[in-house]
């Protein structure tokens, strides 16, 4: 058992459904208690979209446990089958109806439909969101691409690839789609396939058309494009478009894998015209951004191209970051390794509480789990990953790919910043009636809003203080102390009794803060 | 395309009102979702659900879209080990509320939740919180259990067994005075405005249940009597007639007339007399009819469409064709308790079908052939209405505003009246002939 404030992802079933609903004639029947209706929500209020997912539910109740829950399931196939007419089907079963253990597979292949129907194992209580979106995408491809025995592909064309892993529910997957197709048509290269977003039954039997892959989630694609590539030889791209950088080195590979030359001018031309980024992060107004401690927590792809950017595009000072996505714990703890830091793995949101407490950073770039972290320690935090919740999934373009994502994130990334007039006349002057030391950013509302985890910040901070009891401050460098901004107090603090550990000092006094502070070049 | 899952059963006959049982796949929430409202209304008490990750995915859905410091829930989740019963289960609670109650100090009481996995499993929740309780007597924290799993409960039957295992936290006294208990969750707004109109009628005896903070809960007695604010809590009126507590009957106070005939049920209870109580209820009750007739010019003849949620159904149907002149065309209900639901039944029209239970696609089915103006549903089925043409009220909001007592009459209206309202504002927007584009 695991005590779980949040969890960072779903049931596996919810993968499932996330590839069925973005596809246009696949049906999911799904054996589950009566309740587990509540994911429609997640699609028709969270994402809103504007027409129910493809799943019918067995939604048995307690009385029909004594009965025959297995002809409940046949009839609920066979109904789905004649009321909706999809192309084919995937059965399954959610965590209550796994422990029944019916058997979805054997009783749908019982009922001996007309379409391919591709039973799911979902070990519910093992895996979990992502790794079911995965598995689904990939029995589906491999069983509806099997017996195609090569691609048909264009001779004399334009290269082609196919775009895998975009799903409903998806973060910013709909306008990365959007983002990534015109890029790809500026290098002169054309999309087949776009999987499973969008896609209908026929369209994953075309898959194999393509010269190539792009793998744009590889939490939900990678597994099917390796099967792919073994398959039919088509290979796929390891970089991902994300900020300037790693979308320069994206058009280089992708260039590559299409076999054709990169046209530097115009993808530099296209570069200008689309990208204001780069301009941004090098104006005197982002001066005051370098160094910015900043923490980040989210799936291993977001996180781990999002280290760069921090890193190399907006000159931040990575304190630390994590993933909860365990099946990419080598690569994230390999690109730790080379920072000279410890990637966090975990799925366990109080884990995550501790470090972002411990490490005390400036800003958080995490999922809406970690803007709860923010709230009680009083930290300005962005969500660059999954989970989210419905603000989101934005009405306005708003990709997180490629030139116009790089301008994306830096708007979105700086928002829950300070501004440099204010976080300077903070420093110099503290005792103002509005703006007041403490106080959330004055562009996002101001103090009022946030007085309450400020107090909590305090509390955390002495509470720190209680724990490390043998090291204890003076009066006067307690007040000192409060002089130092805000958002980088903890930090102050954590530093100043660390100095002190280390020299052997039971006290600090003003004399040890203003060593510390010398020592540490801050 | 009749099927033993669809085929409806006879109808069984209340006083003229026609009711059929349907079955099939069900559109509802579980009662977990109860845990969304009741950590709000219980101040100091803590909702741990011990179930899946689709239990913990569910609430965070719900809940989780505001931004909490310090929620007041969280879920065990059960893992593969304590199925192959690698891990003592009861170990394994005992070790994730002892890790809760450390990090959390200011909770007062503990509901164990349990969950359609637990269930199936058949963990013995109501033991462990036993156990737990003498466990954390010490430190002053009461450990209680009840079900919100989906085979069990729609809804808000969690609020119902919630309250159920608050039952037995209540003291028994031999007192004589006459009480009286009002039950069911209501906004603190609606207590005090209650509480104020039972002050003029001068009534003292009166408390709400749930209160506030779990360490306030109020007495009972042989003389204790309740009165439900709620339609939903047919087990909790169970429990407490249980415990030799009777039940005071009367409409729901939803709108104008429910009001007035609930409050009209509590001063004939406290012997009251008719001035009095006219002259309590005489500013409300003129302020709500007039606040009322307003929205009743935007409702008359609306046909409205009812899919099953709550069990608020019922009463609300019967506030929408009493007060407000719609015309109902289908009440679906997850549940008819046709005992507490009598005097509702009475006061709605003869003709309106009634269903208990559902089969979704259905009674979509007959949805879009009856093509009301306004559909009363789900969150699962309001988006996807409103694209194909339909105007809807989402139902959960009715359950997460203040809709009881004379004040709130106008509001439960507007609720209604909104987005048809909204429809007619943004006419120019959604016709293709006045567009731009065209």
């Amino acid at each position: 058992m695991k005590l779980s404030m949040w969890t960072y992802e779903g049931p596996p079933h919810i993968g499932a459904m996330r590839v069925v609903t973005g596809m246009k004639d696949v049906h999911y029947v799904l054996h589950a208690p009566q309740g587990d209706t509540y994911a429609d929500l997640l699609f028709t209020m969270i994402e809103r979209l504007k027409s129910r997912p493809p799943v019918s539910y067995t939604t048995f109740q307690a009385r029909d446990l004594g009965r025959d829950t297995a002809e409940l399931f046949k009839n609920a196939v066979r109904e789905a089958y004649e009321r909706f007419q999809p192309k084919a089907m995937i059965v399954g079963a959610s965590c209550t109806a796994e422990l029944i253990q019916d058997d979805p597979g054997g009783l749908a292949e019982a009922v001996d439909l007309p379409i391919p129907v591709i039973p799911l194992e979902l070990p519910a209580y093992q895996k979990k969101e992502n790794w079911g979106a995965s598995e689904t995408l990939y029995h589906l491809v491999r069983a509806l691409c099997l017996n195609v025995e090569t691609g048909k592909r264009k001779i004399g064309c334009k290269p082609t690839c196919n775009i895998l892993g975009p799903t409903a529910l998806g973060f910013r997957n709909k306008d990365d789609v959007k983002e990534i197709s015109k890029l790809l048509d500026q290098l002169g290269i054309e999309v087949n396939v776009v999987a499973p977003l969008g896609a209908s039954v026929d369209n994953l039997r075309a898959i194999p058309n393509a010269d190539f892959n792009i793998v744009l989630y590889p939490e939900i694609g990678r597994l099917t494009a390796e099967w792919l590539k073994k398959r039919f030889g088509q290979d796929y791209n390891r970089k991902i478009p994300y900020g300037v950088l790693s979308t320069r080195e994206f058009i280089e590979e992708v260039c590559g894998l299409a076999n054709i030359q990169v046209k530097r001018k115009e993808v530099q031309a296209f570069e200008s015209k689309s990208n204001d980024s780069v301009w941004y992060s090098s104006s005197v107004d982002s001066n005051y951004l370098t160094n910015k401690r900043v923490y980040l927590f989210g799936d291993a792809t977001h996180v781990m191209n999002a280290v760069r950017v921090a890193k190399d595009e907006f000159a931040f000072e990575v304190v630390g970051f994590g993933t909860y996505s365990r099946e990419f714990a080598r690569e994230i703890r390999q690109l730790a390794d080379e920072m000279g830091l410890k990637a966090l793995v975990t799925d366990d949101y109080l884990e995550v509480e501790a470090e972002i407490e411990r490490l005390q950073p400036e800003l958080i770039l995490g999922s809406q789990m970690e803007r709860h972290i923010g709230k009680r320690m009083g930290i300005g935090a962005s969500v660059i990953s999954a989970p989210m919740h419905v603000q989101d999934f934005p009405c306005r373009y708003s990709p997180q790919y490629g030139y116009e994502g790089a301008n994306v994130l830096f708007d979105t990334w700086i928002h829950s910043l300070m501004m440099g007039l204010e976080e300077h006349l903070i420093h110099l002057f503290r005792d103002d009636s509005e703006f007041k030391d403490d106080a959330m950013p004055s562009h996002l509302g101001g103090s009022l809003k946030n007085e309450g985890s400020a107090a909590k910040k305090e509390l955390i901070l002495s509470g720190l203080q209680e724990k490390e009891r043998e090291i204890f401050w003076d009066e006067e460098a307690t007040l000192e102390l409060k002089k130092i901004p805000f958002f980088v107090r903890g930090k102050a603090k954590r530093n100043t009794e660390k100095y002190a550990e280390e020299i052997g000092c039971k006290s600090i006094s003003l004399e040890t803060l203003y060593d510390a502070k010398a020592y540490y070049g801050n | 395309m009749e099927s033993c899952q669809s085929a409806p059963s006879l109808n069984s006959g209340f006083k003229g009102v026609q009711i059929t049982q349907e079955q099939g796949q069900r559109e509802v929430f579980c009662g977990l979702t109860g845990i969304v409202w009741l950590h709000r209304k219980i101040k100091d008490a803590f909702f741990l659900v011990i179930g899946s990750r689709t239990c913990a995915h569910l609430i965070q859905s719900a809940a989780g879209v505001m931004i909490f410091a310090e929620p007041r829930f969280a879920t065990a989740i059960i893992d593969d080990r304590d199925l192959a019963g690698l891990a003592d289960a009861n170990d394994e609670l005992d070790r994730v509320v002892n890790q809760l109650l450390g990090r959390r100090p200011d909770i007062k009481l503990l509901f164990l939740v349990g969950s359609c996995p637990s269930e199936v499993i058949k963990l013995d929740l109501g033991k462990a919180a036993e156990r737990l309780s003498i466990k954390y007597s010490d430190s002053g924290v009461r450990v209680l259990n009840y079900s919100g799993s989906g085979i069990e409960t729609t809804f808000t039957e969690g609020e119902d067994a919630c309250l159920v295992s608050l039952i037995s936290q209540m003291s028994f006294s031999e007192s004589t005075e006459k009480k009286l208990l009002i039950v069911g969750t209501l906004a603190d707004i609606v207590e005090d405005q209650m509480a104020r109109i039972f002050n003029k009628m001068g009534i003292s005896n009166v408390c709400f249940f749930p209160s506030r903070l779990s360490s306030t809960l109020p007495p009972l007695s042989k003389n204790t009597f309740f009165i439900l604010a709620q339609p939903f809590l047919n087990e909790t009126a169970k429990g407490l007639e249980a415990k030799g507590v009777k039940r005071l009957s009367a409409k729901f106070p939803f709108g104008v007339e429910g009001s007035k005939a609930w409050y009209k049920a509590i001063a004939t209870f406290f012997g009251v007399s008719s001035t009095v109580f006219d002259e309590a209820i005489k500013a409300p009750l003129e302020r709500a009819l007039k606040a009322v007739q307003v929205k009743k010019n935007i409702f008359q003849d609306k046909k409205v469409f009812i899919f099953p949620d709550s069990q608020l159904e019922i009463s609300l149907a019967r506030f929408l064709c009493q007060e407000l002149g719609a015309e109902i065309v289908e009440i679906g209900t997850p549940y008819l308790n046709k005992k507490l639901m009598e005097l509702e039944l009475l006061a709605l029209p003869n003709n309106v079908p009634i269903y208990e239970g559902q089969n979704v696609e259905n009674q979509l089915q007959r949805c879009f052939d009856k093509k009301p103006d306004l559909v009363v549903c789900g969150l699962g089925l309001a988006n996807p209405l409103e694209a194909k043409g339909f105007t809807t009220k989402w139902s959960i909001e009715l359950v997460f505003s203040p809709v009881h007592g004379f004040e709130q009459a106008a509001d439960l209206a507007e609720l209604f009246c909104r987005p048809l309202d909204r429809h007619d504002r943004l006419k120019s927007l959604n016709t293709v002939e006045t567009g731009v584009l065209n």
